[in-house]
């Protein structure tokens, strides 16, 4: 038996180790999850073991199984054992397996901050550094609170090795614990200059993550990082460096100017291809192109670029820098469009993503017709959906950007968004259709070219909704049936059109398409009607009426709403149309009419961006509502009433009459452009011709050539050569103009032509967007919205590092209790003791001399002066009365005394009022103004004010903070000070001391109206006379009846509570019973009475 | 910031796995077959950056084993990209002609290794015998 638990245990000790392990892993190929368990069993039994070593190779081999996709954390606790052990060898493996699987979730983690602060200071520098490293992955609020001050002690332990680790961990502890981060900055940032470049290194990188998240903050170290830029030889620190530039350049543009000297020397000069992409990639974009575009620079990089970055493994980051360049010069780029467009066709997904994104910000009105073919190319050719949607997208977007800037011919356009239909199984219909609508509206001059081509779309309608449900794409139906409708008296061959809307297959389209069609085919309806009638060919007219007639049928029976409700009231118009018709009454005016006006584009944003008209009150009532409850409306009536002052107070100082006058001018106009308002000249054209320029724009012939109808052939080639044929025409006329202009004027515009020869500003649009300022209402707002994350853990360090540190912020220390009387001379912790005692003396023996004041607090200020000479200035003593007057209001004295050979004046004291307590101030003064205090005080002179404050409830105990700021005036000139205080209002300061005769109370208690409760407290020596004395002065009671040892006690609150109290005295201890009408109050008013009774 | 730092090889199999960012083991599980899974599909002359969700990874390729790091979208592509090798090249000379067996067999001291170059998800440590000295101190001790 013994022989055997010897064996047993021998057994352990030849356990299988990591290489075991990870070989009997790799010979169970086949049952390898069995192997496992069955490996985990016996972990499970090794870990009973006392052993330490054993432990320890049994979470070593735990460790590997995590990394496997094993969950260990049940062995946590044993863990923690192994970081424990003495032994380095063990407690590395143990802090290993915490840093693998501990996080913030993990329990048992709040066992391991004395552990962590033991290794932290321990003598051996690898344990230390074995604790912070595993410390980075695990740390919490709780440990980084703790070991806070710890780490911040290592960052100037003696071994740079350690330094380096604890500046490094310092970041995550200040993400855990914000707190930490201004008392530890300062250290931090001598780190900064710290001889050995590994630990620079490290708090440069601390430095530059907390920068790069809150950069104001960090602009004052601009200088100290500049001067590191220019002597750091370290790769590595030199890329932080410039990362935390990038995050500063844009708050203080002057930094700009002093880097491009130093930058351009590391790009010449370094071999570090990491270091010269950070240097592209993160600064060039912000340096602002003037100062660039003189040195050439910006080439000179994109030039390096494009030798250093294009072999295929790093392309994706020389086309990330190129976006990052393009932002801010995108001619620079242009050069190299080639080669981007070359990447379309790389295999690498996100290579053909960087490149699209390129070519968004690459196009200009040169070369946006041939970017975007080189694109449909690709669309026909991409494989994958999700890739060719992307392209379709992003084709829209180069095209619509900043309100179709770049396109000059919108008939290519058209022609485009026509070709994209064809596109099967894309999601982007929608796109598409939208597309199509905004230029139909947004381009007047297009509309007949639009209209010809939806006309077709429709005709073709078939070949786009071949199988409905799954496609997409049958959205365009939607702005083709639309815009035929809209748009009816530019259509050729409306009898055609209306005929492929009324056909059978329609009734197949999504519901809300089939409604759109309904709609508008009754518009094109009326204007064929009136074509016919105008023509006087009245059987035509009949006849298109009865095809209305036959057809429409299908529609009324359809199963959507929207539909059948439409389709049905049109079916009754035009029925009743035809009897009109037979009556050969004319009615194709009538029926027009319905469809009178224009649309006009309005901005999705016009209506928020309104500002609200002087002297309009929204939140007004038009009508007094009735008043039956009037206690309950009073209140958000204030609130409204309130909030009108503000709002008036508010807008006033903004107008003037000029500016009215402008306003008024700029809104008629507007309401001249808008159908909704009655037009006084009903023509936005004239309008839109009266802008400047748009004269020179030449209006384009449409070229009949073109096959219009020919749905299989790409069109938009054409246009691309019709395109060009009309810039070459352009140029050649502006050409002349120029010689004409030359021969005018010599050389006096020459400056200004040659600027702008080759720019895409000549190439003059064929067709004009409208996106006049009509869109948007006059003196729309800007809109600065805000989308900052509020949980952004980041914003917790947004911390001003410049201000000095206050006693308060400093780090908690792990101190013993009687830590004053010992000699620790590096931490902080004694000065604080030191600064803290001499007022703690001097507050009692104040307190002495001011026994027979009933309540006491005080504040001393102490100005500390040259020589850290500590001063009392002022005490303040107060006292709270109830007001037997009012029941809402106390009166708080406060004797003030000078104690300083000062002379102090123009006290004035301001308290922050409560919701429930306000202090009362003279009428028209805010509730930010204090009260001044009535009297000045000469040195050694005390006096008293009072001040008078409302309650609302005073069933509780208040705290209200406030300052007392006055001038101290001496020899040497004035100063201003200032004293926070504290008042508190206790439950007793609300009661008033009210003789009560023992019937009147008997019946009191009788009455059954007052809640109960009691307390009871122990080890009271003082006589039960002087206890009696006790409670009636501090609490304000009389005495009712005294009985022995026993006594009842009354007192009255000054808002009319009762309150009743039976004191009882034991051997040693004292117990109250209350009654009181509130239970609030009477638990509030027993424990503050716990509290002086406990004092005895 | 380094997110994380991973050594996967051809068949899919962790080597080495480290978290500066807590991510769930069953999540890492998974996270990890879809990056290796990811990095497998590409041909050799493909580039080694892949934008992943919304960070970015960097790989290199070892004979059959891939090192992968994952990365913040604000960290220097090209500083890992040499940071990886850096590493290979430690691991290269502390096992003299590193083996993904000698990974496999001294996880902890390729931990070791790892955690002296990168602390906290920043780069710490480049030079070669710094990394290494705690580790040959190490030794010492295990040999004595």
């Amino acid at each position: 038996m013994a022989l055997k638990m010897v064996k047993g245990s021998i057994d352990r000790m030849f356990d299988k180790n990591l290489q075991d392990l990870v070989r009997g892993i790799r010979n169970h190929k086949e049952d390898e999850a069995k192997y496992i368990s069955q490996c985990i069993d016996e972990i499970k039994q090794e870990l009973k073991q006392d052993n330490i070593a054993v432990k320890a190779n049994a979470v070593c081999k735990l460790t590997y199984l995590q990394m496997l996709g094993y969950d260990i954390s049940w062995a946590a606790f044993n863990i923690i054992e192994v970081m424990s052990a003495s032994k380095f060898t063990f407690k590395r493996i143990g802090y290993l397996a915490a840093s693998q699987c501990f996080h913030e979730g993990t329990d048992v983690i709040m066992l391991t901050t004395n552990q962590i602060r033991k290794d932290l200071s321990s003598p051996n520098q690898y344990d230390t550094g074995v604790a912070l490293t595993g410390l980075s992955c695990f740390v919490t609020p709780d440990l980084a609170r703790d070991l806070a001050n710890d780490i911040m002690t290592l960052m100037s332990h003696t071994k740079p090795y350690i330094r380096k680790k604890a500046v490094l961990i310092m970041y995550k502890v200040f993400l855990k614990y914000p707190e930490s981060l201004r008392p530890a900055f300062p250290r931090l940032k001598e780190k900064l200059e710290d001889p050995d470049p590994g630990v620079q290194s490290a708090a440069v990188n601390v430095i530059c993550e907390l920068a790069r998240r809150n950069p104001k903050n960090y602009l004052s170290l601009a200088p100290l990082f500049f001067k590191l830029m220019t002597s750091s030889t370290n790769n590595w620190v030199l890329i932080k460096i410039i990362k935390l530039f990038g995050a500063l350049t844009p708050l203080e543009p002057r930094l700009g100017k002093k880097l491009i000297e130093p930058l351009t020397n590391l790009i010449h000069s370094t071999s570090a291809m990491s270091l010269l992409y950070e240097c592209v990639n993160t600064v060039i974009p912000i340096l602002k192109s003037p100062v660039l575009a003189r040195n050439n620079t910006v080439f000179l990089y994109v030039e390096k670029l494009y030798f250093v970055f294009f072999p295929p493994t790093v392309k994706y980051l020389g086309l990330l820098a190129m976006s990052k360049i393009l932002k801010t010069h995108p001619k620079s780029v242009q050069s190299h469009k080639d080669l981007i467009l070359q990447c379309l066709d790389d295999k690498d997904e996100s290579i053909r993503l960087r490149a699209l994104d390129l070519l968004y910000g690459m196009v200009s009105k040169k070369n946006l017709m041939e970017i975007v073919k080189k694109l449909m190319i690709h669309v026909d050719k991409a494989e994958g959906t999700t890739y060719r949607d992307e392209l379709l997208t992003k084709i829209i977007d180069i095209c619509s950007q900043s309100n179709y800037q770049y396109i000059t011919n919108f008939e290519w356009y058209i022609s485009i968004l026509v070709e994209l239909t064809r596109l099967e199984g894309t999601r982007h219909g929608h796109l598409i259709a939208a597309q199509m609508l905004d230029v139909a509206i947004r381009v007047k001059a297009i509309r007949k070219f639009a209209v010809s081509q939806m006309a077709m779309l429709l005709d073709n309608a078939h070949l786009i909704a071949s199988n409905t449900q799954r496609n997409g794409i049958c959205e365009v139906l939607y702005a083709a049936a639309w815009i035929c409708g809209e748009f009816s008296d530019h259509l050729e061959e409306s009898n055609q059109t209306l005929e492929a809307m009324l056909r059978p297959k329609v009734t197949t389209l999504p519901g809300h398409i089939q409604a759109v069609y309904v709609q508008n085919m009754v518009k094109l309806y009326a204007s064929i009607l009136q074509q016919k009638e105008q023509a006087g060919e009245k059987e035509a007219a009949q006849e298109i009426t009865q095809l209305m007639i036959d057809r429409l049928p299908q529609f009324v029976q359809s199963a959507d709403l929207e539909v059948q409700e439409r389709a049905s009231c049109i079916l009754q118009l035009i029925k009743y149309i035809q009897k009109l018709q037979i009556k050969e009454v004319p009615v194709a005016e009538e029926v027009i009419a319905l469809f009178a006006g224009e649309l006009n584009p309005v901005a999705p944003k016009a209506q928020k961006k309104v500002p609200v008209p002087e002297g309009l009150d929204l939140d007004a009532w038009i009508n007094e509502p009735p008043s039956d409850s009037e206690s309950e409306d009073e209140k958000p009536r204030t609130i409204f009433h309130d909030e009108e002052q503000r709002h008036s107070r508010h807008r006033q100082p903004e107008i003037d009459e000029e500016e009215l006058a402008r306003r008024r001018e700029v809104r008629k106009q507007e309401q001249a452009n808008n159908p909704f308002y009655i037009k006084s000249s009903p023509s936005p054209q004239k309008q839109y011709q009266d802008t400047p320029g748009v004269e020179h724009i030449p209006v384009v012939q449409i070229d009949l050539s073109v096959p219009l109808k020919v749905p299989g052939m790409p069109m938009s080639d054409q246009y691309v050569k019709l395109e060009e044929e009309r810039r070459h025409k352009q140029k050649l006329e502006k050409d002349k103009k120029k010689k004409k202009q030359k021969k005018e004027k010599k050389g006096k515009h020459r400056r200004h032509n040659s600027l702008h020869t080759e720019s895409d500003e000549d190439i003059a649009p064929a067709q004009h967007v409208d996106i006049i300022t009509e869109e948007m209402p006059e003196n729309a707002l800007p809109s600065d919205e805000d989308d900052k994350d509020p949980n952004d853990p980041y914003k917790a360090l947004d911390i001003d590092l410049d201000k000095p540190l206050a006693d308060s912020e400093k780090l908690p220390v792990q101190r013993h209790r009687n830590a004053e009387n010992l000699k620790s001379p590096d931490t902080e912790a004694p000065l604080v003791g030191k600064k803290s005692k001499k007022p703690k003396k001097k507050e009692k023996k104040h307190k002495e001399k001011e026994r027979e004041k009933e309540k006491k607090k005080e504040r001393e200020k102490k100005v500390t002066e040259e020589g850290k000479k500590v001063v009392c200035v002022l005490s303040a003593t107060y006292d709270i009365q109830g007001n037997l007057q009012n029941d809402s209001q106390v009166t708080v004295s406060v004797i003030f005394e000078n104690k300083s050979t000062s002379f102090l004046k123009s006290m004035e004291l301001n308290v922050l009022d409560s919701l429930n307590a306000k202090m009362l101030r003279p009428e028209g003064s805010s509730v930010h103004d204090g009260i001044p205090v009535p009297f000045q005080l000469p040195p050694g002179i005390s006096n008293e004010a009072q001040f008078v404050f409302t309650l609302q409830s005073i069933v509780m105990a208040q705290k209200l903070k406030g300052t007392l700021s006055f001038i101290v005036k001496n020899d040497n000139g004035s100063t201003h000070e200032k004293l926070d205080f504290k008042l508190h209002f206790s439950c007793a300061s609300y009661l008033i001391t009210t003789p009560c005769y023992s019937d009147a109370f008997a019946k009191l208690l009788e009455s059954g109206d007052l809640h109960m409760s009691s307390i009871k407290v122990d080890g009271i020596s003082i006589s039960f006379q002087h206890l009696l004395a006790k409670i009636c002065f501090y609490h304000h009671f009389s005495v009712v009846e005294r009985v022995d040892s026993c006594a009842s006690m009354y007192s009255r609150s000054i808002q009319g509570h009762h309150v009743c109290l039976l004191v009882k005295k034991g051997e040693n201890s004292v117990s109250v019973d209350g009654k009181c009408n509130d239970s609030t109050l009477l638990s509030n008013l027993l424990d503050e009475m716990k509290e002086t009774l406990s004092k005895c | 910031m380094i997110k994380f730092f991973l050594m996967v090889n051809k068949q899919g199999q962790t080597r080495l796995s480290r978290y500066y960012e807590h991510v769930e083991i069953h999540k890492r599980t998974m996270l990890e077959a879809e990056v290796i899974k990811n990095c497998l599909s590409r041909s050799r002359e493909q580039c080694s950056f892949i934008e992943y969700k919304d960070f970015k990874l960097v790989y290199r390729q070892y004979a059959a084993l891939f090192i992968v790091v994952g990365i913040s979208e604000t960290e220097n592509e090209m500083a890992v990209y040499e940071l990886i090798h850096n590493f290979v090249e430690v691991l290269d000379r502390y096992f003299s002609r590193v083996s993904e067996l000698d990974i496999m067999f001294n996880l902890d001291r390729v931990h070791i290794i790892l955690d002296e170059m990168v602390l906290n998800g920043c780069i710490v440590e480049t030079n070669k015998n710094r990394i290494l000295a705690p580790l040959f101190v190490l030794d010492k001790m295990a040999e004595s």
